[in-house]
């Protein structure tokens, strides 16, 4: 049956703004956009003051499956990313075994297809096992489908290594996703090196650990010649240094997470774990410095790095807890309280970083209101608020440090492929 | 007289939690118990009955002996736990460990560990009182205490001192603590060591000054504390040699010059004589460095006094 969206402020991509329309959706396919649309077969929603939105989609995230479903699989990730406003997202390597050859990317992309929540799409490794020691099958990977490739949390520390990676990927026109992080500097650090580390006496993780990589990352794109996008931004000088690089004509793309863009180092001050992740929080001028990269350009896309951890693996002593917080459900209702009800950015950058650019980025036709697109919608209240509450998450995994918190932005419905994937 | 605040039922996970006012009470009780334990008899029926466990995760001598007198001689029961041996070893985690103590009747937590903040969890998990023996680099409230109250006792006050701490400022616990104590009861703090072992931002978190040249920082100086140099930082390339060390950093009678004339020498031991401290002037008769491991006693049986609610005037006279 078809369904038919009456009344809400629709964004119009061919217009970039809101628009109040009605939303005709047939099978997968938006049918029709207009005023006034009468049709008796369809079923009606109505969608009276709320903003309908193209999925968002995220372009770095955790679903832990294979291998660490206890804290989250492809369907309860799913269901949280829809629940979040998400259509699309995808998935890093990181998994047991390593998402590094095609059985366990079709074992990926099948479970996702049989759960149909939300659009999966899978970054392959970079290097065989993510163990950074030999370049993975990259060729036969993009073939299986892969959308990007990234050894994620294990960056790799040969830059040798990374420049054939850059150099063999380059072939196959890929964007090869970095987290930026030299180890040899972040050592043992627990959370950003400096006030915090001095006050709590934990292990710092210097600023220079990520713009070592950053750096060499850059120049090795250039020489190579090859796409490469920074994961999760966190430090001044490393938003500098993209800027620097974007405008040299170098194809470097970077994303922020919206906790990095929304808290500082201040939030570890109670040692929560749920404020343990990596790259660590950094300083109030780290902070604005990120705003300013996303708002002039530098920063492309805001993505969740959703990365589900149990309970009991966080409730231990914060060097022992493991690093990352989960972001689907939290993502839009933290950015549009913190940063646009306040005035820094407004809903249609929103929508250009959460959803046209990583769409860009992975090469994917996504996140188009218009006829004849793929139904890929949500529809949310900007005016209802909400306590972000643990029995409410629909992860496994509930380690986030917004927990409590009272945010605007309700999500009450997500439509993709033309099916609700979540209503409230 | 002692200042009559309540303690009771208090955590001390460092000093930025108390007042000075607390800590003055602290150092009056502290000057109660060190009669005490001079007494040739030096046990006090104060906390008969109460259970005081001392959850040791990391080694320790005069640490863990100083809180298991204390608690001694104020009559308490003590329960020692030590990582060694225990089921640790066999994976339990520290939640699980603890809430298998607990259900054993304690009504005090002593706690030494390697991560910050594990004595906040242990409270957490408990609801009891909890005293920090000393967590990672994190914190040491009760030597800073006990170096507090060495100072005190000397010179009445810290009001207005010149107070130089040399050494690895980076890792140690007994500065983070200290720094906030000393602060906090009118001291002036001058931080001293190479870069390679100052924290960073330590003036913006503490509020004082670091010097990189100790002839420079010692100049004047009420009290000089020097802490302990691990070979282990050697080894991780924060310095080249001990020697080289020593040549900057260690207090001799060269570098003492520059100090006040009654200047009080101090060491949270245990020290490497010859290294960050020469015996000239650990044995000199400035040096405070034994009377400190006294009053250690005392400012715990103190701590132990107030907050688990020994009375003042009846059993302590």
């Amino acid at each position: 049956m078809m369904k038919l969206l009456k009344n809400g402020k629709v964004y119009l991509l061919d217009r970039k703004k809101f628009v109040k329309s009605d939303v005709l959706i047939s099978g997968k396919i938006i049918k029709k956009i207009a005023e006034n649309i009468s049709e008796k077969s369809a079923e009606e929603y109505d969608c009276t003051g709320l903003h309908i939105f193209p999925g968002f989609v995220d372009m770095h995230c955790h679903l832990r499956d294979p291998g660490f479903t206890s804290k989250e699989d492809i369907e309860s990730g799913s269901l949280s990313a829809a629940k979040g406003g998400f259509t699309s997202v995808c998935c890093m390597p990181n998994t047991k075994p390593a998402i590094d050859n095609i059985s366990t990317i079709n074992y990926v992309s099948r479970k996702a297809r049989d759960v149909g929540k939300t659009k999966i799409f899978v970054i392959g490794a970079m290097s065989k096992g993510i163990e950074g020691k030999e370049i993975a099958n990259i060729g036969s990977m993009v073939k299986g489908g892969v959308v990007a490739i990234s050894d994620d949390g294990n960056c790799i520390q040969d830059t040798n290594l990374t420049l054939n990676v850059m150099r063999y990927a380059s072939t196959f026109n890929i964007p090869i996703i970095v987290h930026p992080e030299d180890y040899s500097l972040s050592g043992k650090g627990q959370v950003n090196y400096g006030f915090m580390s001095t006050k709590l006496g934990l292990e710092g993780i210097p600023s220079l650990s990520e713009e070592m990589i950053v750096s060499r990352e850059i120049m090795l794109a250039e020489v190579t010649n090859s796409h490469v996008h920074l994961a999760h931004l966190s430090t001044k000088r490393a938003v500098k240094m993209v800027r620097r690089a974007k405008a040299d004509g170098i194809n470097v793309t970077a994303e922020v997470t919206p906790h990095h863009l929304i808290l500082t180092e201040k939030a570890c001050d109670g040692l929560d774990t749920n404020t343990k992740m990596k790259p660590p929080l950094r300083t109030e001028e780290d902070r604005q410095a990120l705003i300013e990269g996303l708002l002039d350009g530098t920063i492309d896309a805001v993505a969740t790095d959703h990365a589900p951890h149990l309970d009991y693996e966080k409730e231990l002593e914060f060097p022992k807890a493991p690093f990352g917080i989960i972001g689907f459900e939290s993502a839009f209702p933290v950015i549009y309280t913190k940063l646009i009800k306040t005035g820094v950015m407004n809903l249609e950058q929103l929508i250009e970083k959460m959803v046209i650019n990583p769409a860009k980025i992975i090469n994917k036709d996504l996140g188009k209101i218009q006829e004849g697109a793929k139904a890929d919608l949500n529809a949310i209240d900007l005016n209802e608020s909400f306590i972000f509450t643990k029995d409410e998450i629909l992860s496994k995994s509930k380690n986030s440090p917004f927990i409590g918190e009272k945010f605007f932005g309700k999500i009450k419905m997500t439509i993709c492929d033309g099916k609700f994937t979540w209503k409230e | 007289m002692i200042n009559k605040i309540n303690l009771t039922g208090r955590c001390l996970f460092d000093l930025d939690d108390y007042s000075p006012a607390e800590i003055e009470t602290i150092f009056e009780t502290t000057k109660v118990m060190k009669k005490i334990i001079q007494r040739d008899y030096k046990k006090v029926p104060t906390l008969n009955g109460k259970t005081v466990c001392t959850l040791f995760f990391e080694d320790s001598t005069r640490t863990r002996i100083s809180f298991e007198l204390a608690a001694k001689r104020l009559s308490a029961d003590v329960i020692s736990f030590a990582k060694k041996g225990s089921s640790l070893k066999k994976g339990e985690t520290l939640q699980d460990t603890i809430y298998t103590l607990d259900a054993m009747g304690i009504d005090l937590y002593i706690i030494r560990h390697e991560s910050p903040g594990a004595p906040a969890l242990v409270n957490r998990y408990t609801g009891k009182p909890v005293l920090n023996a000393g967590d990672g680099p994190h914190a040491h409230p009760t030597q800073a205490l006990l170096d507090m109250f060495s100072i005190w006792e000397k010179k009445d006050s810290l009001k207005g001192l010149k107070i130089v701490i040399v050494g690895d400022i980076l890792h140690s616990r007994v500065v983070r603590s200290n720094l906030i104590g000393m602060k906090k009861m009118g001291a002036k703090v001058i931080v001293c060591g190479p870069r390679t072992l100052m924290p960073p931002k330590v003036d913006d978190v503490y509020g004082v000054i670091p010097e990189y040249d100790l002839n420079k920082a010692v100049q004047n100086a009420d009290v000089i504390m020097a802490l302990r140099m691990q070979l282990e930082r050697q080894e991780q390339g924060l310095f080249p040699s001990l020697g080289e060390y020593s040549k900057y950093y260690g207090l001799n009678n060269r570098v003492m010059k520059y100090a006040k004339n009654d200047v009080l020498i101090m060491h949270p031991g245990p020290m490497n004589r010859g290294v960050e401290i020469l015996p000239e002037v650990a044995d000199s008769e400035h040096s405070i460095i034994i009377a400190q491991v006294t009053n250690g006693v005392a400012v715990r049986m103190a701590l132990l006094f107030l907050i688990l609610g020994g009375k003042i005037g009846r059993e302590v006279k």
